[in-house]
């Protein structure tokens, strides 16, 4: 297909590269350069899509961020993209996009009955409709609603893409490359600030591209890529485009968007597809521009009526025609610019202009090129399905309330101006409480709240002159507050066409016995009705309003539709906008990619991975790996086919009969030392500390302030003044912080200092039977008898000529030691404990076989101490000092915890002795009682005992020391299973605790 | 995200720091006797005030230090910060 909407000599495409994609499946031509929208208008083609709620069909309206129609789904590099702008994304070879929101397709949309039914779908109708009887929500009014809405569908595949995070810091972030932008930016990088310039279109520029002026002697265009040549070669500037800076947050710090290769076929390698900016910047100038506004009249959603602005960019940026036929339809002089570049381009336009005899220099210059124009007239109703074929027009009254003379005209395009709305998004965002300009009925910034300024026409400055002299001074004022250069440029002259007063007037009355559609918001399908309704339905609040009718709330964020729906619903209740006031905008001011904000932070990114250092000695011998916290520890080691319940079994029960090692690299270490370090651990744990011996080691407890079980672990005083504090893995870094702020702000008189020595220490756990032999080999220089190492003791010993400490410790419930050397000779240490450890029958073993071990000793772990036990609940009473205060203690008289039906840990045996327990069952009386079905506590850890050979739990029960010996049942409504089952004590083996004394 | 003047280590992001709550509860002595109604105000009572509030921040990511800032609740202004040990206005 030939493009027949293109100019031969005007744009700033690239007609040497012709590029070829696919819409909706069908091949079309475009140039290097071209947006998907501005390459379909040059085929002549503006059906993309259909309406969120009516289905109606849709064209192109804007050619930028403000578009409200031309939503697409694209493809690239077998990737799915939806809620792409047309407007936007520039076309690459191969390129393939297809429209949204039809079906089965574009031309013949099922869903246009909407059209036809829309006395069904008025103001609030998803809150009317969808309601009773509830029954039907899922099988009918969801499945209707997911079908009917959105705008594409997201990939479920994992995106291969690769999104970055960046952190910038400046003086000065800008925020859009037009006049003041470049100005701004100018004038402060040469007064020496670090700048940051962000574009979010491919070219800089903004209006200078289109505009027809001079600024020093050169035109808008080319005075715009003089300064931006000259500010990228600046090493303090960094220039950006295809950036969108769309979020404003605290402290001045704004984020950005970074699109760096959607508009190449293939993201290149090295090169992210995005990325996210975050930004600190000193001080920030909004140079975000403004977007025109468009008139309200019937059907003026129908594809061909569009901003009259963006047409004039299509033929200036683009060198593509909306249309040839075109009628421009405006109250101020924005569309005779417009009508003027039509004409030179050989179009002979039709300027209806609602003001009764304006003049200015533009109106003077149309008049001249013979460009026809009808005063005081307005278009009624656009009409044409699938595209404008006419207009009926008609000459309005003074008062703007009467319509006559109406008739039909020919026309392929309806290029509307109803003045222009400042951007003022990004002020908003930051605080800053803007105020109603009378003079251009928008709203413009008031007082900075954050250190932002707001510049040109974002500032409602609509003259080049004004948008000039503004951007330098302030360019220059803020740049100088940081820098104290006093280096001040220049300012050129600037030389533009002056314009006249805009009309007030923006909707166009209904005639009489007419009902057309009159939309306000062309992304959701908002009517003057709709809004109407709304307030006829007692709905006041602007707030209210736009969740009632979702006026401005899709994903355009209402860049059109906002203003005059405040105009119109200040209309209605007689009053001025002001009153009516505006809805907050909040971030993004753009769609942002969910990729871009996640960054690299997938998959295994997501958090660190931390190893220890024996590691691919775990790896080599078949470690079977699991998550715990950040750690990647061996959960089993893998024998032939054995399963994960094999191994950890054999593991164990080798652990119960011979000797097993297992790699405790990963337990918290803290170092505590100081003259009162003694005192210090006294109050932090719950039993008593004052008395540990030198080379002793202890178990401890420690609580919040709440009274609940914080962590648990042992600390051993290595020597006078100093002791090593071990804390579970999960809690090593929470323990730290606890210590920490007790020693820096409660008690600071404490004379301690607190270190962390998690990574300092390799550690490996040896526990069996045949322990103690192991070390004699190990250590042969250092006696480990009973006698002289008995439980809990401590020493420090030579490995091979490596210095060693070891703890008798034991968290498997039999004779064991914990033997820790520097972390660079943990491999040397492990592989040594294995080689020596043969004759024994060693096995390594994983975290299940440790689970399995300390169950049925009943040691508890995280999942008994999981923020909800007080230490009665987990059998820790005996701990607990009566003598002496702790950190919590008060908190444990407290009635709720003294409750002598409190749950408490037990265990439980299914009567069976085959039948597993799931962690999580329920422990009930009777398995058929009503719902819901009064439970008595919970299953909080589930193993195979390798000591009795059948399963055993732990269960945190009401009352538990009464219920030893009752039958109960296990229930777990998630695997549907009714479990008869014993209660029995928590200690299931050696309830003496003779082995680890042997 | 806030930026956080630490008086140890000067001006950080918010996410080298977490947060550490009401910074003027005092903690009770120790050995003290106490009433129910006073230790439950002090472990769970927080006043939750619209505007200034001097709260404890932990340089986690820094130097490990607890510091306290008076910022605004509702503007997420930052007045002054302070190191543990020093008095506040
Ligand atoms: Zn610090």
């Amino acid at each position: 297909m030939s493009q027949d909407y293109r100019l031969d000599n005007i744009g700033m495409v690239n007609r040497n590269k012709k590029i070829s994609f696919t819409f909706n499946g069908k091949k079309y031509f475009g140039y290097e350069g071209d947006t998907i929208a501005s390459a379909l208008i040059a085929n002549g083609v503006h059906l993309v899509g259909r309406s969120f709620k009516y289905h109606r069909p849709r064209g192109f309206f804007g050619v930028g961020v403000d578009e409200p129609y031309a939503i697409l789904q694209l493809e690239r590099n077998n990737e799915r993209d939806p809620n792409i702008r047309a407007t936007e994304q520039e076309i690459f070879e191969g390129l393939e996009v297809k429209s949204v929101n039809c079906w089965p397709s574009v031309n013949f949309d099922i869903g246009a009955i909407n059209n036809f039914l829309k006395m069904f779908f008025p103001a609030g109708f998803y809150y009317k409709t969808f309601m009773w009887p509830p029954s039907f929500w899922y099988k009918i009014y969801e499945p209707f609603i997911r079908m009917a809405a959105g705008f594409g569908e997201a990939s479920i595949k994992h995106d291969k893409e690769r999104y970055e995070h960046k952190y910038e810091y400046c003086d000065l972030l800008i925020t859009g490359s037009g006049p003041s932008g470049l100005a701004s930016a100018y004038a402060a990088a040469k007064n020496g600030a670090r700048v940051i310039l962000a574009e979010d279109k491919p070219r800089y520029g903004g209006s200078l591209l289109t505009s027809d002026v001079n600024i020093g002697n050169q035109t808008g265009a080319e005075w715009s890529e003089k300064i931006i040549t000259e500010l990228k070669s600046m090493s303090n500037v960094i220039v950006k485009n295809r950036s969108q800076v769309f979020g404003y947050y605290d402290h001045n710090m704004l984020v950005m968007s970074e699109r760096i290769s959607d508009h190449l076929p293939k993201t290149q390698k090295y090169l992210p597809k995005q990325r996210l900016w975050y930004i600190r910047a000193k001080e920030v100038l909004i140079s975000s521009g403004s977007i025109e506004r468009p008139l309200v009249f019937g059907n003026n959603d129908t594809p061909g009526v569009m901003l009259s602005s963006a047409a004039k960019e299509y033929i200036k940026v683009y060198g593509v025609l909306v249309g040839k036929k075109p009628l421009i339809f405006t109250n101020n002089d924005s569309g005779y610019e417009t009508a003027i570049e039509f004409k030179k381009n050989g179009v002979n336009p039709l300027i209806l202009d609602t003001r009764k005899e304006p003049s200015s220099d533009i109106i003077t210059e149309a008049k001249n090129l013979g460009i026809e124009i009808k005063y005081s007239y307005v278009v009624v109703a656009a009409k044409g399905y699938k595209k404008v074929k006419s207009a009926d027009i008609a000459k309005i009254s003074d008062n703007k309330k009467d319509l006559s003379n109406i008739e039909n005209i020919e026309c392929d395009c309806i290029c509307v101006s109803g003045f222009w709305t400042p951007s003022i998004h990004l002020a908003s965002q930051s605080g800053n409480k803007s105020e109603f300009n009378e003079k251009i009925d928008a709203f413009i910034p008031k007082k900075s709240k954050q250190k932002e300024n707001t510049i040109g026409s974002a500032n409602g400055k609509f003259t080049l002159e004004e948008t000039i002299n503004e951007a330098f001074n302030k360019g220059y004022e803020v740049s100088n507050k940081i820098t104290e250069n006093n280096n001040k440029v220049s300012i050129p002259t600037v030389v533009e066409k002056k314009s006249t007063e805009h009309d007030k007037f923006w909707c166009v009355p209904l005639p009489k016995g007419k009902s057309y559609k009159r939309f306000l918001d062309f992304q959701n399908d908002v009517a003057v009705t709709d809004i109407e309704l709304a307030l006829r339905e007692g709905f006041r609040s602007i707030e209210h309003v736009k969740r009632y009718t979702t006026l401005g709330m899709a994903t355009d964020q209402g860049k059109t539709s906002n203003l005059n729906g405040l105009q119109l619903v200040s209309d209605i209740e007689n009053k001025v906008v002001p009153q009516v006031g505006h809805t907050t905008f909040r971030p993004p001011y753009t769609p942002v990619s969910i990729g871009a904000i996640v960054g690299r932070e997938v998959g295994k990114h997501s958090k660190p991975t931390r190893k220890s250092p024996m590691h691919q000695w775990h790896e080599k011998n078949n470690a079977v790996f699991v998550d715990a916290g950040v750690w990647l520890r061996p959960r089993y080691y893998k024998q032939g086919n054995e399963t994960l319940f094999e191994a950890s079994k054999r593991e164990a029960k080798n652990v119960r009969k011979n000797v097993g090692v297992c790699d405790v690299t990963t337990l918290g270490k803290i170092d505590v030392k100081g003259p009162d370090a003694a005192e210090f651990l006294n109050r932090v744990y719950t039993n008593a500390w004052l008395k540990l011996p030198v080379g002793k080691a202890r178990y401890g407890v420690m609580l919040r302030e709440d009274g609940i079980v914080m962590d648990d672990g042992t600390t051993t005083r290595i020597s006078e003044n100093h002791y090593h504090m071990t804390t579970t893995t999960a809690q090593a870094a929470n323990v730290l912080s606890h210590l920490e702020y007790y020693l820096q702000l409660v008690w600071p008189e404490l004379n301690v200092n607190v270190v962390s020595t998690t990574e300092q220490w390799a550690g490996a756990a040896i526990a069996g039977p045949n322990s103690r032999a192991l070390l004699m080999k190990l250590f042969p220089n250092t006696d480990v008898s009973n006698e002289a190492l008995p439980f809990m003791g401590y020493k420090e010993a030579d490995l091979f000529g490596i210095p060693a400490k070891i703890y008798r410790i034991s968290f498997s419930g039999e004779l064991a030691y914990e033997v820790n050397v520097e972390s660079d000779y943990g491999n040397f240490m492990w592989e040594k404990i294995i080689e020596v450890g043969k004759e024994f029958q060693i096995q390594p073993y994983g975290t299940e076989a440790l689970s399995t071990l300390r169950i049925e000793m009943g040691h508890v772990a995280g999942s008994e101490l999981d923020g909800r036990t007080i230490p009665y609940d987990a059998s820790l009473e005996g701990l607990v000092s009566k003598k002496k205060d702790f950190i919590g203690k008060r908190s444990l008289s407290r009635s709720a915890f003294t409750k002598p039906d409190r749950e408490k840990i037990v265990g439980v045996v299914p009567l069976d002795k085959t039948t597993s327990i799931p962690e999580g069952s329920y422990i009930v009386k009777d398995p058929k009682a009503k719902l819901p079905n009064p439970k008595l506590g919970h299953v909080s850890a589930s193993c195979w005992s390798v000591e009795y050979d059948n399963p055993f739990s732990l269960a945190i029960i009401k009352d538990g020391k009464n219920m030893i010996g009752q039958k109960l049942f296990a229930m777990s409504p998630l695997k549907n299973k009714t479990i008869p089952v014993e209660i029995v004590s928590s200690h299931y083996v050696d309830p003496e605790g003779k082995r680890v004394r042997a | 995200m806030l930026y956080i003047f630490c008086p140890h280590c000067g001006s950080r992001s918010q996410n080298e720091f977490a947060y550490g709550g009401d910074a003027t509860v005092k903690r009770p002595e120790l050995n003290k006797e106490i009433s129910d109604q006073d230790w439950d105000n002090f472990v769970y009572l927080r006043k939750s005030p619209r505007g200034k509030h001097l709260e404890l921040w932990h340089h986690i990511s820094g130097c490990r230090q607890w510091i306290k800032v008076e910022r605004d609740t509702s503007t997420h202004e930052i007045f002054k910060t302070y190191k543990a040990d020093e008095l506040t206005e």
